[in-house]
């Protein structure tokens, strides 16, 4: 050996580029290799660019899409309003249903008998009937029941409510889809609790924590990388699903509104162009912020380290050996 | 500490444990060991109350574990009632078990901060004292998936500490660690030996039942085939299964 050859300090590719001499054995340089050419991908990428630019091309040349009606409707007062109507019933569905249906996975995991028949029954009706079906019947409550009155069973009633005045669609509508969701809610956090470890619940329950304390500390936090990915795709679902709540019959949401404004024009395609520009918007918010929630809850669950714990780590190594793992 | 009567458990129709006695004294380290499926771990979880025992008493410091007495009769207790039992009981676990969405300095503050209430100040402060107990003060902030599995065991055993536990189990603690990982572990535990906690160690390591152990009971088939000194029993095995696992172990 003609040097000693530090191969920890052989991290830093410019350096050691510019250190390459003649006399350097090969196993002394990191290696440059030439990448291998992948011709097919080029030719894939060509021809799919191609069709593109061909059905851009005749879609703005053809008139029938009335692009200018599009853009004259695109940030119409109605359509925004009926965005915002969307977006509103997207998030109180999607609560009612996040809500109940934590609260309906961890009744059908108890050891309670009568709980887990109520879960049980509760999925079987709400999973097995169609959404549509559901969202009348809402409509249809209020000529069910008429008053909804509070006081005691069968006796005098301390307050009442007419629900046939009250102009409740929205709330129906919200109600419908929630306790819809909840069914589905209920399968995908019942998916991600039991996707942890028995070792867990046992290490919290040795801790002396309760059931309660276990599942809300130690469960679900772990769950929740389970739970999330599917719950995004549930929240996207349920911005589409919204679509629906003219069966309640509600219609200032933003498929019901351009429906009747295009009922009005005569030119469907440009409105149903606007109101999907809409949906597509809303769901592209939606799938940022599912990426970061997901960033998030995936703390600890890796020993892969990200590119700035990975800096770190180089960094504590390489100099007074200050602590590198806790980058998280 | 611990007073186990002809304690017997059966899963379904398995009879596991078939009437252990077993009595530990405070500061006492006593150390199970067998061949596996002799129900030494079973018997440390029917310790505190993990397993519901089906036969016999097991009492620790005093106090019926699971059940509240009452003239001839047994209550089942109520699992916030059985959660207070377990306060008193550290528990360390062959596979860490530690929480891993949390950090170091997290898993050792959660039980004290959330169950005994105890101030987020207070509890950071001991917690750190116990990180630095077991040589992992430098390490609060890791997650315990970046940690080797010998350091996931000590700080399994300092959050096991936040609790101030009048007796300590472990289950077989070295057996999922690297060799040379062992020492580190065993090093932690030696301490609080000498530091006069009670302790009921299932374990392979002859070593440490020798060195620290005030009494060795040997298990096999559900029964407690041997016990006495460690020295004793490991230099001289009285009968004949308790020889022949020795002769394969040591």
């Amino acid at each position: 050996m003609g040097r000693p050859v530090r191969r920890d300090q052989d991290g830093d590719e410019e350096r050691s580029g510019e250190l390459t001499t003649t006399t350097e054995r090969p196993a002394d340089v990191d290696i440059q290799a030439v990448p291998l050419r992948r011709p097919g991908r080029w030719i894939a990428a060509i021809v799919i660019l191609a069709l593109l630019a061909l059905f851009v091309y005749g879609a703005a040349t053809n008139g029938a899409y009335h692009w200018d009606t599009y853009r004259k409707y695109l940030f119409d007062q109605r359509i925004t309003d009926g965005a915002w109507v969307t977006i509103q019933l997207t998030f109180w569905a999607m609560l009612l249903g996040i809500v109940l249906g934590v609260l309906l996975a961890v009744m059908r995991l108890t050891d309670n008998p009568v709980l887990k028949g109520v879960a049980w029954v509760y999925l079987w009706i709400f999973r097995g009937t169609p959404i549509f079906v559901q969202l009348t019947f809402w409509g249809l409550f209020s000529s069910l029941y008429t008053h909804l009155k509070f006081g005691v069973p069968f006796g005098p009633s301390l307050w009442s409510v007419n629900l046939q005045q009250l102009d409740a669609l929205f709330f129906f509508a919200c109600l419908g889809l929630g306790l819809n969701e909840a069914a589905y809610m209920a399968e995908i956090v019942r998916a991600g609790i039991s996707s942890v470890g028995e070792g867990q619940t046992e290490a919290a329950t040795a801790l002396g924590m309760s059931w309660s304390l276990t599942m809300r500390r130690v469960v679900l936090p772990q769950a929740m990388r389970v739970i999330i990915p599917p719950t995004g795709n549930e929240l996207i679902s349920m911005l589409k699903t919204t679509s629906l709540v003219i069966a309640v019959p509600l219609s200032t949401d933003l498929y019901n509104v351009q429906n009747n404004i295009s009922g009005v024009l005569f030119r469907p395609v440009p409105l149903l162009l606007v109101a999907a520009t809409w949906y597509l918007a809303i769901t592209s918010v939606l799938m940022v912020g599912q990426h970061f929630l997901e960033k998030r809850f995936a703390r600890g669950s890796s020993r892969k380290l990200g590119a700035r714990q990975l800096q770190a780590l180089a960094d504590a190594t390489a100099g007074t050996g200050r602590d590198g793992g806790g980058g998280g | 500490m611990v007073e186990a009567q002809s304690v017997h458990k059966r899963f379904g129709g398995l009879h596991v444990l078939k009437g252990i006695n077993l009595t530990v004294q405070p500061g006492e380290v006593a150390c199970l060991v067998g061949p596996s499926g002799s129900g030494k771990t079973t018997m440390l979880r029917c310790i505190n109350h993990l397993e519901q025992i089906s036969r016999g008493r097991l009492y620790v410091d005093g106090v019926l574990m699971g059940y509240r007495e009452r003239g001839d009769k047994l209550l089942e207790l109520h699992p916030r009632e059985a959660a207070r039992q377990r306060r008193d009981i550290g528990m360390v676990f062959q596979h860490f078990n530690l929480f891993p969405h949390m950090t170091v300095l997290h898993n050792v503050i959660e039980a004290p901060a959330r169950v005994k209430k105890m101030g987020k100040a207070e509890a950071t402060e001991t917690a750190r004292q116990l990180l630095d107990r077991v040589g992992l003060a430098d390490k609060e902030k890791a997650y315990p998936a970046q940690l080797s599995g010998g350091q996931q065991q000590r700080v399994a055993i300092a959050r096991a500490l936040a609790m101030k536990p009048k007796l300590m189990l472990f289950d077989e603690p070295t057996s999922a660690l690297d060799p040379e990982l062992v020492g580190e572990v065993l090093d932690a535990m030696k301490q609080l030996a000498r530091d006069g906690m009670t302790m009921i160690v299932v374990t392979h390591e002859m070593g440490f039942a020798r060195e620290v152990g005030d009494q060795l009971v040997f298990m096999d088939g559900g029964v407690v085939v041997e016990a006495g000194n460690p020295r004793d029993v490991l230099a001289n095995p009285q009968h004949d299964r308790t020889k022949a696992f020795l002769s394969k172990v040591l």
